[in-house]
């Protein structure tokens, strides 16, 4: 990525402006009472169309419920929501957690990570990992497992264990080494690149198609999957988290 | 009214809302919050409108697919924000400002 020249050496990070308010916005930037009037009556006519639109829906709907419900024996899971997710409509998951890898690779080339303590943590903060950490490692691996057959999942646990890494990064714990390395790509990596090579494995059994589970192996084909997205879902709230590249 | 109904009212409502605070504020971390009231009125629509499947003996009327579908777009919704909160953090260190325009010429 081509950086313009600083003004002030060629430093990594130009030092902002303090004599002005930090992102103080100047007034005339600001939309005029008349201009803000219009919009408002505008956005009132918007919600009118938008209310007409919701109002005019038909009840019940004719929905895929029904549709999902006939299946569901097949999909390998017990629970609705987790069979669309991760069996018929495998392709959005797929490509939600590849953009979650183009979030994180988009966030690592804009710069470097800043480190998340600002200030020093309190003796309080710098407590609570030690408390929280493991019974949060423990809710998600149970959020994990009981995605089968009840609310919960894959994004459920992920998004827990990214509050686990957010929480030590808040507390100021060091990392080991090896965490900022190749281990941290591979394991951001690792939930597409899971889900990808089992969908395109299952092509090769008898009219397989791709990310078209067999019933027999379905539950631990998800299994398997959901447990390789928890972390790296995980992995990258906790690198977007942090602002930058380590 | 129904429930589905009004869940599908609110979350316009926080569409339209977060829409007109997108337009009037200047400051980019004020237009990311719009966008995130504008995508939770998205969601709600589709949560509230999942409950107007047929009711099917014991089986519970709502449809999992919207539902499915708000999953997945929460963490599109989260990733964007962290990708539009680094390019905020870029352009402050780059240019003091946390707000689009004026450059020369603008």
């Amino acid at each position: 990525m081509a950086e313009p020249p600083n003004k002030d050496g060629g430093g990594r990070r130009t030092v902002p402006d303090r004599t002005k308010t930090p992102g103080s916005v100047p007034a005339h930037r600001a939309l005029p009472a008349a201009a803000r009037a219009l919009l408002a009556l505008l956005m009132l006519g918007l919600f009118g169309g938008l209310a007409m639109a919701v109002l005019s829906l038909s009840e019940p709907a004719p929905g895929l419920a029904a549709a999902v419900a006939e299946h569901l024996a097949a999909s390998g899971v017990d629970h609705p929501v987790t069979a669309v997710l991760l069996n018929f409509r495998g392709y959005d998951t797929l490509l939600e957690m590849v953009v979650l890898l183009l979030a994180l690779v988009g966030v690592w080339s804009v710069g470097r990570a800043r480190g998340c303590a600002g200030h020093a943590p309190g003796p309080l903060l710098r407590q609570l990992p030690r408390l929280l950490a493991p019974l949060m490692v423990l809710v998600a691996g149970y959020l994990l497992w009981v995605g089968a057959h009840a609310p919960g999942g894959a994004f459920q646990a992920g998004s827990l264990l990214g509050g686990v890494g957010i929480l030590l990064c808040l507390s100021g714990q060091p990392l080991p080494r090896w965490a900022d390395g190749p281990v941290l790509r591979l394991a951001a990596l690792l939930g597409v690149a899971v889900f990808a090579l089992l969908g395109v494995a299952v092509v090769l059994l008898p009219d397989g198609a791709p990310l078209a589970w067999p019933p027999a192996l379905a539950k631990h084909l998800i299994l398997t999957i959901e447990l390789a997205a928890m972390l790296s879902i995980g992995v990258i709230l906790a690198a977007l988290f942090t602002g930058g590249r380590p | 009214m129904t429930q589905p109904v009004f869940w599908g009212l609110v979350g316009m409502a926080l569409v339209v809302m977060g829409l007109y605070a997108l337009i009037v504020h200047a400051h980019l971390l004020r237009k990311v919050l719009a966008l995130n009231v504008m995508s939770s009125g998205v969601f709600l629509v589709f949560i509230g409108l999942a409950r107007r499947a047929p009711v099917e003996g014991s089986a519970p009327a709502v449809d999992p697919v919207p539902q499915a579908m708000v999953l997945t777009g929460i963490v599109v919704a989260v990733a964007a924000t962290g990708l539009a909160l680094a390019l905020i953090v870029r352009l402050r260190s780059l240019t003091g400002r946390t707000f689009l325009g004026g450059d020369k010429g603008d």
